[in-house]
C-alpha cells in the first residue's frame, strides 16, 4: 500500500470555508502510510454548474480535474456527493483511458479505508453521542450504505467504521436517511424548502439526543450548521474525516 | 423565485399544516416500507416489473394489435385516441350513441390528463367522480393534489364542512366514519341511476384482452356493474403480456402504493355484460413520442403507484400543487416538462436530487437521472435571464482554472469577513433566508497546504 501514489482532492467548499476537514483527511491518510499528495491546480469536479443544467459548461472544469489526477493510483476526498458526481456524470466526455482510469479510482473517504485498504478499526476514541446524517449521494449514488426503500441487508460503510470508536455512542434518528435538502443549487432556489428540510433532519437529531451530527459531506453539514447557528441551537456538526482522525494510529 | 418555489414557500408558509402532509406521507412510507419488508423477493419484483415493461415498450405496437385483436373477439369495441382531444371526442360519441344522462367515473389520471370532466361539463353532461377523495374535490372544483391520494391536501375538519354544505351531514361532524357513510348513501344513489360508467385501467392483458382495474371502494365495480355502458380508459403504456405478468404488478402496486398488500378490489373486465356495451378507448397523448426518445422512455413504466411523492421531501414539504401538473411529484417533474416544457421548466429544479424515488419505483425508473438530464435540457434551451446565465459563464471561468479560482475564493472571504452583516444577509442571499454562511477560516485548505506541507 505504501507505494500507491494518492491523490487528494479538496471539494472547493471545504477548501474554502472547512479547511481542518481536509487537513484531518490528509492527517488520517498520511497516518495509514500513505504517499500522498495535494495537486495545487486542482478547483472544483463541476457539480454546482452540471446540477444547474450547464454540463456542457462545465467540461473544461472536468478536463482540468482530470489534467490534476490522472498521473495517481487512486484519488481520494471527503465528499461522497463530488465522487458520485466523477464516476457518475464525467460520463459526457470523452473516455479516453485518463478519463476512465480517474472515475474508477476516484473514492470517497470511508470508502476508500473499507473497500480498498480494508480496514474497519481506525483505533477511535470518541466518546460522544453521535447521529449519522446519511448523505444522499453516498448513500444511494456510492452505495456506502442500504438506503430504506430498498429490501435487502442492512450494511454501512461509515456506521462499521464508527462502531468500533471507543466511548461512541451513535444515535438512532426516527428517519434514517430522509434528505437534509442542501442539493446544491437547490438550497438557494428552493430556499424555503431547503430550510424546512435541513431543520427537520437537526430536530430529528436533536430529539433523539446527538451531541454531534456527522456526516460524508460538509456540504450537507454546511447547511444544517447554517440552521442551527441561525436558530441557536445546541447541538454541533463535525465533518467524518475529523472524527475518523481523532485516532491514536 | 421560480413558480414551484413561490408556492411551495406559501405551502410551507402554515407550519402546522405543512407538519401534518410531511407526517401523514411519511406514515405511508413507512407502511409501504414494513409490508414490502414481508416480501423476501421484493427487489426481485422490482427487477422483473422493470423487465416486463422493458420489453412491452420495445414491442408495444405487437402487444397493442394483440388485446385488440382479443378485446374484440371478445365482443368489446376498441377506440384509438391519438391525443386529448380525440379521447375526449369519442367518450362523447359514446354517450350520445347510447343516450346516456349521468354519468359515473372511477379514478382514472388518464382522463384528468386529458381534461374530460371539464370537456363534457362544458356540454352540460355532469360527470361524477365515484372514489371517494375524487368526488371530495370534485365537490371543491380541484384538481387532485397527489395520484393515490387526491385529497392528501385536506384535513377531515374541511371535509366536514364541505359535506355539510354538499351533503347536509350535521354542522362540525368530523368523524370520518359518519362521513364515508354520508358519502356512500350519495354516491349509491348516483350509481344506480347512471347510465353509463367510466373508468381508468390500470393493467390491459394483451394475451387475454381483459382490462384490470385496481380499487379500495369497489367504486368502479359498482359503477360498471350498474349501467349499462361501461367505457375504459387508457394511456397505450398500459398494456402488458399476460395474466402471469399481471402477478408481479398487482403484488408490487397496492404495497407501494399505500402499504396495504393487495388493493380491496382488483377487477378484471373481459366482455359486455348481455344487452350491454363495453368500450376500451387507447390513448397516445405524446406517449409515442417519449418512447422514442432513449433517455426519457423508462418514464413510461410507471404504473401510477405514487411512492415517489410519498417518499419525496420536497412534495412532501411543497404540496401536490405547487407542481401544477395533473401529476405531481418527482414523476410529475420528469413528465410534465413533456406535455409543455416552457410552463414547467421549473418542476426538474424542484428536486434535491437525493435519489429516494429511483429507489423506491416499483418498476425502477431512473427518475432522478432523468430530472438530472432535464436540466441540461432546460437550461442548454433556455435564454434565461442575463444575470444566471453570466455567473454560470463566469464559474465555468473560475473553476476551469486554478488560479482563477484561489483569487475568487480568497476575494469571497475576504467579502464574507468584512463586509457588514447587513450587506452579506441582503434579502436577494437567498442561503441567508433561514441560514448563517459558514465563518470564515484564516486561510483555504490550499493555503494551509502551501504553507505548512509544500515548503
Amino acid at each position: 500500500m505504501h507505494s500507491l501514489k494518492i491523490g487528494l482532492f479538496i471539494p472547493c467548499y471545504i477548501d474554502q470555508f472547512y479547511p481542518g476537514v481536509g487537513i484531518a483527511t490528509l492527517e488520517l491518510l498520511q497516518k495509514l502510510k500513505l504517499n500522498v499528495s495535494y495537486p495545487l491546480k486542482q478547483t472544483c469536479c463541476g457539480q454546482p454548474l452540471a446540477n444547474t443544467g450547464a454540463e456542457k459548461e462545465a467540461i473544461p472544469v472536468y478536463r482540468n480535474f482530470i489534467r490534476n489526477f490522472s498521473r495517481f493510483d487512486y484519488v481520494v476526498s471527503p465528499s461522497g456527493s463530488c465522487v458520485y458526481h466523477v464516476r457518475e456524470h464525467y460520463d459526457i466526455l470523452e473516455q479516453t483511458d485518463e478519463v476512465k482510469k480517474v472515475r474508477k479510482n476516484t473514492f470517497e473517504l470511508c470508502e476508500f479505508i473499507t473497500d480498498i485498504l480494508k480496514i474497519d478499526d481506525l483505533k477511535i476514541h470518541y466518546p460522544h453521542k453521535v447521529g449519522v446524517h446519511q448523505s444522499c449521494h453516498g448513500l444511494r449514488g456510492l452505495k456506502l450504505g442500504k438506503s430504506s426503500e430498498i429490501i435487502a441487508e442492512r450494511y454501512s460503510k461509515v456506521h462499521k467504521l464508527l462502531e468500533k470508536a471507543g466511548g461512541i455512542e451513535l444515535i438512532k434518528l426516527h428517519r434514517e436517511d430522509e434528505c437534509c435538502g442542501f442539493g446544491g443549487t437547490f438550497s438557494v432556489f428552493e430556499p424555503d424548502v431547503s430550510v424546512r428540510m435541513g431543520l427537520a433532519r437537526v430536530e430529528d437529531h436533536q430529539l433523539n439526543g446527538a451531541e454531534i451530527i456527522t456526516a460524508t459531506d460538509m456540504s450537507c453539514l454546511m447547511h444544517m450548521e447554517g440552521i442551527i447557528r441561525r436558530q441557536k441551537k445546541n447541538i454541533k456538526v463535525v465533518h467524518i474525516a475529523e472524527i475518523l482522525n481523532s485516532n491514536s494510529l | 423565485m421560480n413558480a414551484h418555489a413561490q408556492m411551495a414557500a406559501n405551502f410551507l408558509a402554515n407550519r402546522e399544516r405543512s407538519d401534518w402532509h410531511d407526517q401523514t406521507l411519511w406514515m405511508v412510507r413507512q407502511k409501504r416500507d414494513r409490508v414490502a419488508l414481508s416480501v423476501p423477493e421484493w427487489e426481485q419484483l422490482r427487477e422483473q416489473a422493470s423487465k416486463i415493461k422493458d420489453n412491452v415498450l420495445s414491442n408495444l405496437e405487437n402487444y397493442l394489435l394483440q388485446f385488440e385483436q382479443h378485446a374484440l373477439a371478445n365482443g368489446v369495441k376498441v377506440h384509438w385516441a391519438v391525443d386529448a382531444d380525440e379521447l375526449n371526442r369519442i367518450v362523447l360519441k359514446i354517450i350520445n350513441d347510447s343516450k346516456a344522462v349521468r354519468v359515473v367515473k372511477s379514478k382514472s389520471m388518464l382522463t384528468e390528463e386529458c381534461g374530460l370532466n371539464p370537456f363534457l361539463e362544458k356540454l352540460g353532461i355532469e360527470v361524477v367522480d365515484t372514489d371517494l377523495g375524487e368526488r371530495i374535490i370534485q365537490f371543491r372544483n380541484e384538481p387532485p393534489s397527489h395520484i393515490v391520494l387526491p385529497a392528501i391536501h385536506l384535513k377531515k375538519e374541511e371535509i366536514g364542512e364541505l359535506f355539510h354544505e354538499k351533503l347536509n351531514t350535521e354542522k362540525g361532524a368530523s368523524d370520518p366514519h359518519y362521513l364515508t357513510a354520508a358519502a356512500r348513501a350519495h354516491l349509491r344513489e348516483k350509481f344506480l341511476s347512471a347510465d353509463l360508467a367510466i373508468t381508468g385501467v390500470n393493467f390491459a392483458v394483451a394475451e387475454t384482452g381483459a382490462v384490470v382495474v385496481c380499487t379500495n371502494e369497489g367504486n368502479a365495480d359498482m359503477g360498471v356493474h350498474a349501467a349499462p355502458v361501461q367505457v375504459h380508459c387508457m394511456g397505450i403504456e398500459k398494456i402488458i403480456p399476460s395474466t402471469a405478468d399481471l402477478g408481479v404488478f398487482t403484488r408490487l402496486l397496492a404495497r407501494n402504493a399505500t402499504g396495504q398488500h393487495i388493493t380491496t378490489y382488483t377487477s378484471h373486465y373481459l366482455k359486455p355484460k348481455e344487452g350491454g356495451e363495453m368500450h376500451v378507448v387507447i390513448t397516445d397523448n405524446g406517449r409515442s413520442e417519449r418512447l422514442g426518445n432513449v433517455k426519457y422512455r423508462d418514464s413510461l413504466k410507471c404504473i401510477r403507484c405514487g411512492a415517489c411523492m410519498n417518499t419525496c421531501p420536497v412534495y412532501r414539504r411543497s404540496g401536490g400543487y405547487s407542481y401544477r401538473y395533473v401529476i405531481p411529484g418527482p414523476i410529475g417533474s420528469i413528465l410534465a416538462p413533456y406535455a409543455d416544457i416552457k410552463k414547467y421548466k421549473d418542476l426538474p429544479f424542484a428536486s434535491s436530487l437525493c435519489g429516494s424515488c429511483t429507489d423506491v419505483c416499483p418498476v425502477k425508473i431512473d427518475i432522478h437521472q432523468q430530472i438530472y438530464y432535464l436540466r441540461q435540457e432546460i437550461t442548454g434551451r433556455s435564454k434565461f435571464p442575463g444575470f444566471k446565465k453570466i455567473s454560470l459563464k463566469l464559474a465555468a471561468k473560475i473553476f476551469a482554472a486554478g488560479r482563477w479560482y484561489d483569487l475568487s475564493g480568497k476575494t469571497a472571504r475576504w467579502a464574507m469577513k468584512h463586509l457588514s452583516r447587513k450587506i452579506i444577509y441582503h434579502p436577494l442571499n437567498a442561503w441567508g433566508r433561514g441560514r448563517e454562511l459558514p465563518e470564515v477560516p484564516e486561510r483555504s485548505f490550499k493555503e494551509w497546504y502551501k504553507k505548512n506541507i509544500k515548503s
